[in-house]
């Protein structure tokens, strides 16, 4: 007996049935579907966060002025006006400290002609652009001497400079900041939004000492933002810089810090983890209905096997060897099971599709996913399959004709 | 004349469990049977014709005993061997037709040219000369359900000589059908003895039918007896 025969007598046999076959192929479908779907939802997010991460910069660590606690009152970070540009000078020095950024932040409402728009003000100095690895657009960004004479220069993110200014150049025109005039002379490239959805490119730089002094009236900073030669001098540098900041700030032992730090090192690969746990979660759960399909086409080849006992027998009465009639049955349950894939391939892009379309999350379907679902299903069916078609195939042949 | 018998049994006994009693079905049955022959078993039901029309259909294998079809030992035969030499050497005749069901008349017909491993056109072509020679070229595309009693018998006939087998194994063949048909459908095997020399071998309990026949053997108690 050659394939296509056997293949004629599997179709035949499922054509005889068409609607429980249609059913049982449904749940392959359903399976594929979904973890093709799911894969692709969540490599689609692994994509997306790592574009981030890499947006951000990931040999980098952020150090805030941290909160403390008087009388009881515990102020939020930021509260304790302890850190200063000095301290950031003092980190720069430090070995494997690749570009130091101090700034602080303000929110004001900002004016240009006739418009106006709400949005923070960075007070930063010239490394910003490096540690936040970030190009201008056009013009300039802010110098050390800008920083030293506290000059009222600003450079705008995408967002502000198309808000105020729509499609025309903002370079050289001057908006109005808290009631100071403010020369813009540079705009930043477009830098999308953070992981945690706040729009980066909705801010004003200026000079931090412009902001200091003109804008906020203060002389600390808030944040020190610092770009580490690598990931592992990153994680070392955290250690130092406690050390330091604790002898510069004058802290005691057994009293807390007055600031926070962060590695964003550590935050890449936590997100990341936490990424492919994601992607991991949502496959394997989409795997339980791909099996919960297997058992369908096995449940069914069972029923089948018991119907068609007396056919069996006669067949085995007519000459059908036991492989005759094992690969007949395995063939039917690998044609249900290999239906279903191709289908179910056709469904989980349609389904990821869907999901790209209406809603913000990216979805990216691999070719790998595509095939191992459908090679996954296939096995489904020769696992699920090899039960039923094992078991009509050792039935006696007198039994089985004698089966009513 | 040629000496060896096609189908030669000496001393065969088989015995079965049923409800944890032990049946012997058949003792120490002897028989022979030449090329050409048409021979009918009869005996009443329970007399264990059916255990030894499953033994001489190499469907069943006997506890004790030697059974040589064609020269060839059976019971030193496996699964696959056995179900090779029903395939090639034996056609079978049922009571109640065993169509396929659902499957046309046609591809019933070719069912064992495709356990024979014969391509498609030829088991075509080959089943449907089959079908008309029994008067059945109207009915070539007709399911089972759609055919009458005769129709069916003559369908099974047709799959029964498509591998032109040895043997026709034929057991109570007129056991579902009309007196009408059932003298349509001996007639049919009288003329395939006769014209063609095709050894039959037909079990019933049907004194009528058994007369078509040229040997009568009588099986009683699981032991075979000639009746004059």
């Amino acid at each position: 007996m050659n394939w296509t025969t056997v293949l004629q007598l599997a179709l035949r046999a499922l054509w005889r049935n068409k609607t429980r076959a249609m059913l049982t192929t449904l749940g392959v479908v359903i399976g594929v579907g979904s973890v093709i779907a799911m894969l692709g939802i969540g490599s689609g997010a692994q994509q997306r966060i790592a574009a981030q991460l890499a947006s951000m910069g990931t040999n980098s660590l952020v150090i805030r002025s941290g909160s403390v606690t008087r009388g009881g009152v515990r102020t939020g970070a930021g509260g304790i006006t302890t850190l200063t540009r000095d301290d950031a000078d003092a980190i720069a020095e430090l070995p494997d400290v690749v570009a130091v950024a101090p700034s602080l932040r303000d929110t004001a409402q900002v004016r240009y002609r006739g418009t106006n728009w709400g949005t923070a003000i960075q007070g930063v100095t010239p490394d910003y652009t490096i540690v936040r690895s970030w190009p201008l657009a056009e013009g300039e960004f802010i110098t050390r001497r800008h920083v030293l004479g506290a000059s009222h220069v600003c450079v705008l993110g995408q967002t502000v400079a198309r808000e105020l200014f729509g499609l025309t150049s903002p370079l050289g025109e001057s908006i109005v900041i808290k009631g100071m005039a403010c020369q813009v002379i540079g705009v930043l490239t477009e830098k999308g939004a953070t992981a945690w959805g706040s729009d980066q490119d909705d801010a004003i730089f200026a000079p931090i000492t412009t902001v200091q002094r003109k804008i906020k009236g203060i002389t600390h900073i808030e944040r020190i933002e610092l770009e580490a030669s690598d990931r592992e001098a990153s994680f070392r540098l955290i250690k130092e810089i406690k050390r330091l900041l604790r002898q510069r700030h004058r802290l005691r032992e057994g009293q807390p810090d007055d600031f926070r730090m962060y590695n964003r090192a550590e935050l890449a690969e936590t997100s990341e983890e936490s990424a492919r746990v994601f992607t991991w979660l949502l496959g394997s759960i989409a795997s339980v209905s791909l099996l919960v399909g297997g058992i369908g086409i096995m449940n069914i080849m069972l029923v089948s096997v018991t119907e068609r006992t007396h056919e069996i027998g006669i067949r085995m009465a007519l000459g059908a060897r036991q492989r005759d009639i094992l690969w007949q049955f395995l063939l039917e349950a690998l044609v249900l099971s290999t239906a279903g894939g191709v289908l179910g391939i056709f469904l989980g892009l349609g389904g990821a599709l869907a999901v790209a379309r209406f809603s913000a999350l990216p979805v990216t379907v691999t070719p790998v996913s595509v095939l191992v679902a459908f090679l996954f299903a296939g096995l489904v069916g020769v696992f699920f399959g090899l039960h039923p078609a094992r078991k009509a195939s050792q039935l006696r042949p007198i039994e089985a004709l004698r089966y009513e | 004349m040629n000496a060896a018998p096609l189908l030669q049994i000496r001393d065969l006994q088989k015995a079965y469990v049923l409800d944890g009693v032990t049946i012997q079905a058949l003792r120490d049955i002897d028989l022979n049977v030449e090329p050409g022959e048409f021979v009918a078993i009869m005996g009443p039901s329970g007399s264990g014709k059916s255990t030894l029309m499953y033994i001489l259909g190499c469907l069943d294998v006997p506890d004790a005993g030697n059974y040589q079809l064609h020269g060839q030992d059976i019971t030193r035969m496996d699964g696959d061997q056995l179900a090779t030499l029903r395939n090639r050497e034996i056609g079978f005749v049922f009571q109640n037709f065993n169509l396929l069901p659902r499957t046309s008349a046609l591809e019933n017909v070719e069912t064992p040219l495709i356990y024979a491993g014969i391509g498609k056109t030829e088991r075509r072509k080959k089943a449907r000369a089959t079908l008309e020679r029994m008067g059945l070229g109207e009915r070539l595309y007709h399911l089972p359900n759609q055919l009458s009693g005769g129709q069916a018998q003559r369908v099974a006939i047709a799959r029964a000589l498509v591998t032109q087998p040895s043997l026709l194994l034929a057991d109570e063949p007129t056991g579902n059908v009309d007196t009408a048909t059932s003298a349509e459908i001996m007639t049919l095997l009288d003329e395939l003895n006769r014209q063609e020399g095709l050894t039959i071998v037909l079990i019933t309990h049907e004194q009528e039918v058994a007369k078509h026949a040229r040997r009568r053997l009588f099986l009683r108690d699981g032991r075979l007896e000639m009746q004059a």
